[in-house]
């Protein structure tokens, strides 16, 4: 071989596991030429820990709790599809105050969600001040949480049948406090990155997914509304009460990690919207269904009443059997399409629930987003994906 | 073409149109399944996906079933969203173990994962699939958790060893035995029991 022949020769380079721009345990071999991604091979399923297989052990009750466990930042809409499909195979119509209720914190679980993604993307390109003051806003919503649930994270709220407790004295007043208050707090959000020049370095064409990528890969959600594709499960296949609200769906243009981070915002305003919304419209009434086949009687009753207790203890110990059948049920979870394809043979506990997380179609794609592009754009592109180790590797 | 308007149009539609590779179809609480034959799936979903009257662009699942005791005994499940009709489909392949199924990798990229997650969880294989590895396990993983009979527990746990220096697999061992309850307790009133006493004394 000639010694001033150019040779090329590419390296591979170890991503994580233990990285912080990795958002969770994720690790990557990246196949580099020089500074640029030939090939990049993401391996997951670090944080595999069985939820599907441990699901098919526990009665419909017990197994809400794994889903507050999925993707950890939006604990509450998962809960929502389990419980939709349970209801589906139930064939139960929840109370409207309780359909109200939910929407209320699906909407407050989504701007929870994108001030965690939106803030840490802008700590992986360098800003860091988003981060502080998006984390001041997440902790007063994880504050409404506990207030309705008794815990900041893994609410288990949501419950087949409507939701476990009525909100709190005092707590709509301060929901409507704060639906009042946040928007300047996206302002001043905008006003750090929106027109940022390093942050549109960073992100503006980094990344870029046509609608027909998107639609190939699987994408749905705000990665699938960023390649201007206007679909969103609220208005299109809605659910709840979504179709007698009113809200926007924002698109973008270029599908590029900035338009991501655009959708995002507006999203979190129109969210906005919704809770006010919720707050004006919701009516009195129960908050669960009346029938304590499903749902536990009140613990009053319990004192006096034989037969509540007996349905109480029955209810906690073997659970409801759910009758026969399948359903595939989704919701529009902050990330994307969340679904689950239940099983059930007619026992209390499901035959199969298979989860299909959103994040799971994003970080596959990975590899055909990040080829071509520097190392530098690696983290920004991750970023925007939205991702969740909680629920890819389930 | 007319394009139809119910679930049981849909439903007869795609019967007419596939004839030869469908086995059966069904609309139940609102959702339109299919079962198709298993050598057929790949051509059934990209037609499927091409034909204009359909335009099912997304495959949104790819998910396995295990029904120990049956034959054949594995379900390939697969869920399909047409975003200009609006519709949900669910396609059903039905695969004995150790039986190849057809990847569906060339005709929707988002397939190849969806297929590894089924290969680890259910040890299907796939025919013609670009990467066929392990994606949720652990490096070196023996077995197939989801399927049946899979016991919960596992059958390796790890710990660090601090005279190895490293992480060592060992035996599970448990302090108590796996415990099962039985709930075929007759709570639903007394229907089940009367039945299944009905049965006896008839037989």
């Amino acid at each position: 071989m000639e010694k001033d022949a150019p040779q090329k020769k590419s390296f591979t380079m170890n991503f994580g596991p233990q990285h912080p721009a990795a958002h969770g345990v994720l690790r990557l071999i990246l196949e580099m030429d020089g500074e640029v991604v030939e090939r990049a091979d993401p391996h997951i399923g670090l944080l595999h820990r069985g939820t599907e297989k441990l699901i098919e052990y526990k009665t419909y009750l017990q197994a809400i709790p794994y889903f507050d466990r999925l993707d950890y930042v939006s604990p509450m809409a998962q809960e929502h599809v389990f419980a939709l499909a349970v209801e589906k195979l139930l064939a139960l119509e929840i109370p409207m105050r309780a359909k109200y209720i939910r929407v209320l914190f699906c909407e407050i679980t989504r701007i929870l969600n994108h001030l965690l993604n939106i803030t840490t993307m802008a700590i992986d390109v360098g800003a860091m001040t988003p981060l502080l003051w998006g984390f001041e806003e997440r902790e007063v919503l994880m504050g409404f949480y506990e207030r309705v649930s008794g815990a900041r994270l893994h609410a288990n709220y949501f419950r087949p049948g409507g939701v476990h407790k009525d909100l709190p004295p005092g707590l709509a007043e301060d929901i409507m406090a704060f639906a009042n208050r946040f928007p300047k707090v996206i302002d001043d959000l905008e006003g750090l990155l929106t027109d940022n020049r390093i942050f549109k370095q960073r992100t503006v064409n980094i990344g870029v997914v046509t609608a027909e990528q998107a639609l190939d890969w699987g994408f749905t959600g705000p990665m699938l509304r960023a390649s201007n594709v206007a679909w969103d499960l609220r208005r299109n296949q809605p659910y709840e009460v979504y179709d007698q609200l009113e809200f926007f769906i924002p698109v973008g243009q270029n599908g590029d990690c900035y338009d991501r981070y655009l959708v995002r915002m507006e999203e979190m305003r129109q969210s906005v919207r919704i809770i006010k919304q919720c707050l004006k419209k919701m009516p009195e009434g129960l908050v669960k269904i009346d029938d304590y086949k499903v749902t536990p009687p009140p613990r009053a009753k319990m004192k006096t009443s034989m037969e509540a207790l007996i349905h109480h203890f029955k209810l906690y110990t073997e659970g409801y059997h759910v009758p026969k059948g399948e359903t595939y049920t989704v919701v529009e979870a902050p990330k994307g399409e969340f679904g689950v394809y239940l099983v059930s043979d007619g026992s209390n506990r499901p035959y199969r629930c298979k989860i299909r997380p959103p994040s799971f179609a994003f970080m596959q794609a990975f590899d055909f987003m990040a080829k071509g592009h520097m190392l530098a754009d690696v983290p920004s592109i991750i970023g925007s994906l939205d991702i969740v180790f909680g629920e890819i590797d389930r | 073409m007319a394009i139809p308007r119910t679930l049981e149009d849909l439903g007869r539609l795609i019967e007419a149109e596939i004839e030869t590779d469908l086995v059966s179809w069904s609309v139940e609480k609102g959702e339109l399944s299919l079962i198709v034959e298993r050598p057929a799936i790949a051509r059934v979903l990209t037609y499927l996906r091409d034909s204009e009257t359909f335009q099912f662009s997304q495959l949104m699942d790819v998910c396995g079933v295990d029904y120990l005791g049956r034959h054949p005994r594995f379900d390939v499940v697969y869920h399909l969203l047409s975003l200009v009709r609006n519709w949900r489909l669910r396609i059903k392949v039905q695969v004995e173990e150790g039986m190849p199924v057809p990847s569906v990798t060339s005709v929707y990229n988002c397939a190849n994962w969806w297929e590894r997650e089924v290969f680890d969880l259910y040890g299907i294989p796939f025919e013609d699939h670009p990467d066929l590895r392990r994606i949720l396990t652990d490096y070196g993983f023996e077995g197939h958790p989801l399927r049946k009979d899979f016991p919960l527990t596992g059958y390796v746990e790890v710990r660090y060893d601090e005279e190895q220096k490293r992480v060592v697999y060992e035996p599970v061992k448990l302090p108590q035995a796996f415990r099962t309850f039985d709930f075929e307790s007759p709570w639903e009133g007394m229907e089940t029991a009367v039945k299944a006493s009905a049965v006896k004394e008839e037989s």
